[in-house]
């Protein structure tokens, strides 16, 4: 909630300054290298699991690269990078969004949590993690990241969803092994509702 | 053709005022490229199988999201996302048709980021085409699908010409069925059209879905209360309930009145390039019962003039069978 005022902030802000020096200020160009624009214009804040981080962005880089080979965080998978399998599901505003279809330049202003920033500061694993682990629910893993971010994202807007409501949520997420059972008992036991 | 796991290098314009995206459409005019959520643009820019010297994102435009109620019905900004078209209160009330639609477009990730605007706009699914290769559509001489080896089950079944590609979008025959009217923006101004004279067949325009002119936005969607709280009926059908695209959907709205059919609009999506109102049925089922009977009855009408290729004959009996569910629920 905190960070959507934020960003309504953020954008209110620069609709203002557009509207006082007319056209052209509203425009941001992210610069290429071609278009001889400053490399400093590439170099962004983002806000990743609560934590400030200056990266250097080229203007169509897709969030899952900038996570992955940027900032080295790779426990958000690329599974089929077109927005087919779920694997690079993070949280952008606290909604689940695939990482390889979302350009890096358009979540700047926004609050980005990823699977590194699930677990407590103290390295206690989220309650989604734990179920997810004491219902046997990743078998190879790999999808498993996009399932624990759908899995959190569904239980900080309900927490004591439906087996229906728990599957519709999680029905951007692919499994090839076929564990969709478990991560549903998964995501029961982590709301509660399965002992 | 090789794929690539990486953007190609283009230029990128955020505008956050309509005015500075239309300067800017008008500037790059062909070289630019407009994208709302990008669900689909992501896809041909990785492929490589289309190009452009800069993407022209649309997505932080404020004013162009969002739902508002006027006078004569809503206003839906081309930006807002298919989540929020789908749980928004109001549409939902009035016209859960459009809900219903919104809801079922491919996963709930690209529901979150997927705009309505996007949805009507996007490009066809042949695969063919979607490939690279030079079929008609691509401006080549050819077309790949509607060959004796063609894979073409998703294909159309009328009003083809050339390319047999078909309309992917879940929401356009619903918006069509709701007599929506799409606000279209330029430099020049802001034009109106009726949704269903939006969407643009091969015969007309084979290498464009839509009527949009370059340097043009689509920037609202206006549902008029006409259809407000009548008797709706959505369904899709598609090899898979989540991500796939459908085989034939049906959008349907009634009013109804001492059990009798007054007026209607029953529209089917992915039949041919475009939304097809099946316009023969709506005759003549007014003024007749809202029942089984009437629905065997009329619905082989549903199907009349349909040319099947080689591997999508199903969707007759599909579509007949959707039409015929739409008038008996």
């Amino acid at each position: 909630m905190k960070s959507k005022l934020t960003r309504r902030r953020f954008i209110k802000g620069v609709i203002f300054s557009g509207a006082a020096a007319t056209t052209g200020t509203g425009i941001y160009l992210a610069a290429n290298a071609q278009s001889g624009q400053s490399a400093a214009e590439r170099l962004v804040t983002l806000n990743i699991n609560g934590r400030e981080r200056r990266v250097d962005v080229l203007p169509m880089e897709t969030l899952a690269n900038t996570l992955r080979y940027k900032l080295n965080m790779t426990g958000t998978k690329i599974g089929c990078n077109r927005g087919e399998c779920g694997a690079c599901t993070v949280l952008i505003d606290g909604v689940p969004n695939y990482a390889c279809s979302v350009l890096t330049q358009n979540v700047k202003d926004k609050a980005i949590v990823s699977i590194e920033g699930v677990k407590e500061t103290d390295g206690t694993l989220h309650a989604v993690q734990q179920a997810f682990i004491a219902e046997n629910a990743p078998q190879c893993g790999f999808c498993t990241p996009g399932q624990v971010m759908s899995a959190v994202a569904l239980l900080n807007s309900n927490p004591r969803p439906t087996k229906t409501e728990a599957a519709a949520a999680m029905s951007g997420n692919l499994c090839r092994c076929g564990a969709y059972e478990h991560y549903l008992n998964g995501v029961m036991r982590a709301s509660g509702q399965l002992a | 053709m090789p794929s690539h796991d990486v953007m190609p290098n283009m230029e990128l314009y955020q505008p956050v005022q309509v005015e500075d995206a239309l300067a800017i459409a008008d500037r790059l005019a062909d070289r630019g490229w407009l994208v709302g959520g990008g669900q689909d643009t992501y896809g041909w820019l990785k492929d490589r199988a289309k190009d452009s010297d800069a993407l022209i994102d649309l997505s932080a435009i404020e004013s162009l999201r969002g739902v508002r109620e006027t006078a004569d019905g809503i206003e839906i900004g081309a930006l807002t996302t298919l989540t929020e078209v789908a749980t928004n209160s109001v549409i939902q009330d009035k016209f859960s048709l459009l809900s219903q639609a919104a809801g079922v477009v491919a996963s709930p990730q690209i529901r979150n980021i997927g705009t309505l605007g996007g949805n009507v706009s996007q490009d066809v699914r042949c695969w063919y085409y979607r490939r690279g290769l030079s079929c008609y559509r691509a401006g080549g001489n050819l077309c790949y699908a509607d060959t004796p080896q063609g894979m073409n089950r998703d294909h159309s079944l009328f009003e083809t010409s050339r390319c047999v590609a078909a309309s992917p979008s879940d929401t356009a025959p619903a918006l069509v069925a709701l007599d929506a009217t799409m606000v279209i923006r330029s430099l020049d101004g802001e034009r109106t059209l009726a949704a269903e004279d939006y969407f643009v067949g091969p015969a007309n325009d084979i290498e464009s879905t839509t009527a949009l002119r370059t340097g043009e936005i689509l920037t609202t969607v206006r549902i008029p209360n006409t259809w407000a709280n009548a008797s709706f009926y959505f369904e899709k059908v598609a090899d898979r309930n989540v991500w796939d695209f459908s085989l034939v959907n049906v959008a349907a709205a009634f009013k109804v009145s001492g059990g009798l059919v007054e007026d209607s609009r029953i529209v089917c999506g992915a039949v041919q390039c475009t939304p097809r109102r099946v316009t023969n049925v709506e005759n003549a089922i007014r003024g007749q019962a809202k029942n089984t009977a009437t629905a065997e009855s009329v619905a082989a009408m549903a199907t009349d003039g349909a040319r099947a290729l080689a591997h999508n004959g199903f969707k007759i009996p599909l579509m007949q069978n959707l039409v015929k569910r739409a008038i008996s629920a």
